[in-house]
Order: structure tokens, then C-alpha cells, then sequence
């Protein structure tokens, strides 16, 4: 059984752990023990303030010290940075293209009890459509704390998507050195089809390119990290050596990554494709693993989803 | 009769609407008062004439904010136009920012880009934005225009130069309609909390928004007890004389651990006589017959000025 690690975990950790930068800034809106920003705060309490449960101020105001040449981190739950605060992140933020970088933790259903109102499945497709913004969704705990560093590095806005629940650590750091920003990672190579897979669906993707090698598929998995810009020559190349996509994220089937994969291979490659995504519903409570299943977002949708696939495919 | 023809200038720079509690009101030279409200003038000029060019945009707030940005651009803010991102610069963020025709005919006037290009403002080839835009027009400090995120802005920059131990200050001009907006007491209770005495905003009370008076709208008031209320310091000044709004200015500066709004009694579409108090010119341009009495009515004040000066 491989450890097991939230993704807001990992961030934290890694706020932590880059934190000596004198010019990195943690605002929170009173859920720093949820975001973990916590554990940054209580290395770094001079540069760690919390704005209290204001969330639209919260991005303004980190706009405000961002344009005095810091970088800033912001954070609270998915569904009150990209929905209650969008606004803010799209005019404060976006539109001046400064350095802050909004830590959205809770995403998806997978937030488990909390229930519908703070589960948010529809942030992707509200943050990939700003200007300016780039959109991370990591797999695991080493691949999130790739992505806080290349957050930091990278000049201009950002928002991390993170999740609540323990998942799987997929990657070693040898796994892990080409990680980039805007390039997705070939996890297992594969010719019959390819599973494009983001956040905890990764690790689904992984034991789905299982199932169907028993059955004698060859199955190409990819961890597209970065939403935006997403990997368009991986997307590309996938289309054009194996023939069709099976798409897998914790999100609507509406403005993800299933349609950034399809909006690229419309203009570019058509083959066929089939998503696993939320179809187009509200989340509910319930216990996170109950909640995925319910929600067919399982190894077993995406084996389902790719047979479909290959029967079209043997017409 | 010197005097009495002085006191008639001043009489159409300020009129007076109610008592200041300001402690120390700034007491100007004669001539440096007159140099503060030609600048004003051509301001209001530089906005009649890009609303005009555009055929869009919001005259009657800028005319109604111009007394304040010209006192702060010409007497007070430290800042370089030659090095427009100076760190150590003092910053504004216009928050009522459909009123960028202001702010840019100030900035221009200041040096930080040239006057002529004014006129191509909310054009499809200038940089001059319809709201204020950080990115492309030297001078601006924070991109605004949805209303309520500014002041916020204003309070990320003063929390960033308490963190640095920087010595510049923030200023911020609010609407007085933008108020209704509850971002604004997020900011405002945020900056109480951090104690920003580094920060000062200014409320343009003019009284009127969009669909008419604040008080029928969507009454913000009392603003006044409100501020209070949320840890503010405030001063309460008539928004077109300059020596109540340098005398707030000195009275904010002396650091008393809180925030200061100074409320600033205003008229809207001030100087040009049928925009005054109308809330008709919030966002409508002049055509040409008003454009050129604005610019009539506005000419006859500064040749009296001119008269005064040499007299
Ligand atoms: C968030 C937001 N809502 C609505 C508007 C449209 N709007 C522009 S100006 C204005 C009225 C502003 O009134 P006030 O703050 O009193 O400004 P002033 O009188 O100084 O011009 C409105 C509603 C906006 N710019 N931003
Ligand atoms: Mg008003």
C-alpha cells in the first residue's frame, strides 16, 4: 500500500519548506488549519496574515501587495477563491497579471461530508477561461510540492488546485525531475489508447492501464498537472499514436480538462473521446471514497469508458 | 477691493457646505493657492475634452474628485514621473475608477505622459484605458474599475510597506455611491485591524450615484459614524478647498495607529455649471455646444486667476 498524502498537505508543507524567501506573502480567510497554511504561518508568522472570512477582499488585497513586488499566496477553499471571489481574482488579479497565486484547497467532491455548497466541481473551467491565468492540478504530494516551487517561479497569476483527501503518492523524485510547468508527464507508455488523467484521477488512470493490460490493452497514461496552458503537443501526439483519448478528472465534464483536451484536438487532431467528469451535477455529503463511486469517478469508469472506445473503434 | 475680488475666486473654488473638524486647515500663499486651482482647471479641462473625444466616459465624478488629486499630485505625493515604479513612491488607487479621465489628465499634467495624448482616451489605438490600467499607462498603481476592489488594493499596498519598513504612504479615492459595495467595509475592517496609519482614503461625498441620490438608492449613510464605527479616524473636510484637504493630509500623517477617511464634501460635475449636482453627467459625454461653454465657463476662471496674478 503506498503512503498517502493530501495535496493541501504537501502544499502546506511546501509553503513551509520555500518559505525563507523574504518576499513570499500567506494570506488566509480563517481556514489556515484547513488550507495548512497554517504550517507557514507558524514558521513565518511576520509574513502570514490572516484577512478573516473575506475572501473577495482577500484577492484584492493580495493584488495590492503583489504590485509592491511580492509574491503572495492566497488561499481558502476552491469553492470561495474561484466562485465567491472570481471576480476579484479576474479584475485585481488577472487583468494586471500580478503575482499572486491563489491555493484552493477542498476541491471536488471528494471534500466528502461538507456537502454540495463547499465542493467545488466547476473552478477549472471559472479559472482556465481568465487571461493571464495558469492552472495547476497536481497529482500527489511530490508533484504538489514541484508545483508551489513552479508557482513561485513563475511571474504572474496562478491558481492550485488541492485537494482534501489522502491520496496515493505516485511520483519518486526521479519521476519527478523534468517536471514543468505546462508539460504533462508520460506515466506509462501505451499504444491501443491513452488516459489523460488530472489530480486524484491520476492515480485512477494508473490502476485502470492495469486492468486493461490483463485484457490485453496497451494503455498510455498522462498526468496533465497544468490545466493551463495544457500540453498541447502531448495531447497531439497521443491522438495521432493511439487513436482516442479517455479523459478522467474530479470536475464537470464542462470547462475541465476534458474539454481542453477536446478543444485542442478539434482544431487540431479529431479522434474520438470519452470523459470521466462530473455530468454536469452537484456534489452531495457523504464519505469521500462512497462520494466517488456514486460519482463514477473510479479506475473501473475509466476501463468502462475506453472499452467503449475500442468496440467504436472496431466498426 | 484686491481682497474682495480674491475672496470671490476663492468663494468659486470652495464653498464652504459645512464645518470642517479638520484641526489644522493648510494656509497657503495667495499665489500658491492660484497655482493649485489653475492646475485644477486644466484638469477639469483635460476631462471635458477626453469625454468629449470619446463620446463616453464619466465627467461628473472626475470633476467632483479633481480638488483632491490636485492637491495630492501637486503638493503632497512623492512620486517621480521619470521612474514611474520607484518603489520608495508614495501610491493612489483611484477605487472610483470610472473616473480615470481625472486621474490621467493629473498624471499627465504631473509629466508622467503627454497631455496630447489625452484625447485619444477610450480609443482603440491608446493605452488610455476607459478605467485606470496599471499594466499600460505610467503613473497608475493598481488596475480598477470594478468598484469596491480598490480601497482593497490600497490596503495589500500599505500592509506590503508595513512588512518592507517602507516610509511611503497610500492614498485612495471612494465613491460615495461604491460604498454600497460590501467589499468595501471588508477592506476597511481589514485595515483597521492592521492599524494602517499609512493609508489614507478620501470618500468623494458628492452625494449622487447612477440612478440618483445615494439616499434614495441605497443609503451608505450614516458614512461618517459608519467609519468610525470600523476603526477609522475621520476628518471631515469640504472637497474642493485646498487648504482642508492638505490640512487633513498633514493631520493623517502624523501616524496615530489607525487608518484616516477623510470625508470629503464635494459637489458632482463641480466647475462646469450645468453638470454641477446633476446626476444626469455620471456617465454621459458633452457634444460640442457643451463642450465648448465647459470649456467657456472654464476659460473665464482661469483669466480671472490670470487677471489676479498680474493684479
Ligand atoms: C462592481 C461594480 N458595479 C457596478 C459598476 C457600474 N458603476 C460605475 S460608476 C457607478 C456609480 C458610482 O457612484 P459613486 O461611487 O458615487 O461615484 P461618483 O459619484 O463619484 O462618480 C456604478 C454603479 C461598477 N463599475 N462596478
Ligand atoms: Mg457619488
Amino acid at each position: 500500500m503506498a503512503d498517502k498524502i493530501a495535496t493541501r498537505e504537501a502544499y502546506g508543507a511546501a509553503l513551509a519548506e520555500f518559505g525563507a524567501d523574504p518576499n513570499l506573502v500567506v494570506l488566509d480567510a480563517d481556514l489556515s488549519k484547513s488550507t495548512k497554511t497554517d504550517t507557514f504561518k507558524k514558521k513565518y508568522p511576520e509574513r502570514f496574515f490572516n484577512i478573516g472570512i473575506a475572501e473577495g477582499n482577500m484577492m484584492s488585497v493580495a493584488a495590492g501587495i503583489a504590485s509592491c513586488g511580492k509574491t503572495v499566496f492566497a488561499s481558502t477553499f476552491a469553492i470561495f477563491a474561484a466562485l465567491r471571489a472570481c471576480e476579484q481574482i479576474r479584475n485585481s488579479i488577472c487583468y494586471p497579471k500580478l503575482n499572486v497565486k491563489i491555493g484552493a484547497t477542498h476541491a471536488g467532491i471528494s471534500v466528502g461530508e461538507d456537502g454540495a455548497s463547499h465542493q467545488a466541481v466547476e473552478d477549472v473551467g471559472v479559472m482556465r477561461s481568465i487571461p493571464n491565468m495558469t492552472v495547476l492540478s497536481p497529482s500527489d504530494g511530490p508533484s504538489t510540492r514541484l508545483a508551489v516551487k513552479a508557482a513561485i517561479e513563475h511571474q504572474g497569476p496562478v491558481y492550485l488546485r488541492l485537494g482534501r483527501l489522502a491520496v496515493p503518492v505516485i511520483y519518486n523524485d526521479a519521476m519527478l525531475k523534468d517536471f514543468s510547468l505546462g508539460k504533462g508527464i508520460l506515466l506509462r507508455d501505451g499504444k491501443d489508447l491513452t488516459i489523460a488523467a488530472t489530480g486524484l484521477m491520476v492515480h485512477e488512470a494508473i490502476k485502470a492501464a492495469d486492468m486493461l493490460a490483463a485484457e490485453g490493452v496497451s494503455a498510455r497514461v498522462l498526468d496533465f498537472h497544468t490545466l493551463k496552458p495544457i500540453d498541447r503537443d502531448l495531447i497531439i501526439q497521443a491522438a495521432r499514436e493511439t487513436g482516442r483519448i479517455v479523459t478522467a478528472e474530479e470536475h464537470n465534464m464542462y470547462g475541465g480538462l476534458g474539454s481542453a483536451v477536446a478543444e485542442i484536438l478539434a482544431e487540431n487532431y479529431p479522434v474520438p473521446v470519452r470523459m470521466v467528469a462530473i455530468r454536469d451535477q452537484f456534489g452531495k455529503s457523504g464519505k469521500p471514497d462512497r462520494l466517488i463511486e456514486r460519482y463514477k469517478l473510479t479506475a473501473q469508469s475509466i476501463v468502462d469508458n475506453a472499452r467503449m472506445l475500442l468496440a467504436a473503434g472496431r466498426d | 477691493m484686491k481682497t474682495r475680488s480674491s475672496y470671490s475666486i476663492l468663494n468659486s473654488i470652495a464653498i464652504t457646505l459645512f464645518t470642517s473638524n479638520c484641526k489644522g486647515v493648510v494656509k497657503m500663499p495667495r499665489n500658491e493657492l492660484i497655482d493649485l486651482a489653475r492646475k485644477a482647471t486644466l484638469i477639469r479641462k483635460h476631462i471635458i475634452e477626453e469625454t468629449f473625444c470619446a463620446a463616453s466616459g464619466h465627467p461628473g465624478g472626475s470633476l467632483s474628485c479633481t480638488d483632491i488629486l490636485t492637491a495630492l499630485y501637486f503638493r503632497e505625493m512623492r512620486v517621480n514621473p521619470a521612474n514611474p515604479s520607484w518603489k520608495d513612491r508614495d501610491r493612489f488607487v483611484l477605487s472610483k475608477g470610472h473616473c480615470a479621465p481625472a486621474l490621467y489628465a493629473t498624471l499627465a499634467e504631473k509629466g508622467f505622459f503627454p497631455a496630447e495624448d489625452l484625447t485619444g482616451f477610450r480609443s482603440i489605438d491608446s493605452y488610455l484605458e476607459g478605467h485606470p490600467n496599471m499594466t499600460y499607462v505610467p503613473g497608475v498603481d493598481m488596475s480598477t474599475g470594478s468598484l469596491g476592489q480598490g480601497i482593497s488594493a490600497a490596503v495589500g499596498m500599505a500592509m506590503a510597506g508595513k512588512m518592507d519598513e517602507k516610509d511611503y504612504r497610500v492614498y485612495a479615492i471612494l465613491g460615495d455611491g461604491e460604498l454600497e459595495e460590501g467589499q468595501v467595509w471588508e477592506a476597511l475592517m481589514c485595515a483597521a485591524h492592521y492599524k494602517l496609519d499609512n493609508l489614507m482614503a478620501f470618500l468623494d461625498h458628492n452625494g449622487l450615484q447612477i440612478d440618483g441620490k445615494i439616499t434614495d438608492v441605497m443609503s451608505p449613510e450614516p458614512v461618517a459614524d459608519k467609519f468610525r464605527a470600523f476603526g477609522w479616524k475621520v476628518i471631515l473636510i469640504d472637497g474642493h478647498d485646498y487648504g482642508q484637504i492638505l490640512g487633513a493630509i498633514a493631520e493623517a500623517k502624523s501616524g496615530s495607529g489607525q487608518p484616516v477617511m477623510a470625508v470629503c464634501s464635494t459637489v458632482k460635475g463641480k466647475g462646469v455649471s450645468f453638470m454641477e449636482h446633476q446626476a444626469g453627467w455620471h456617465g454621459t459625454a458633452p457634444n460640442k455646444e457643451q463642450r465648448d461653454q465647459a470649456h467657456a465657463e472654464l476659460d473665464a476662471f482661469l483669466k480671472a486667476m490670470e487677471d489676479e496674478d498680474n493684479g
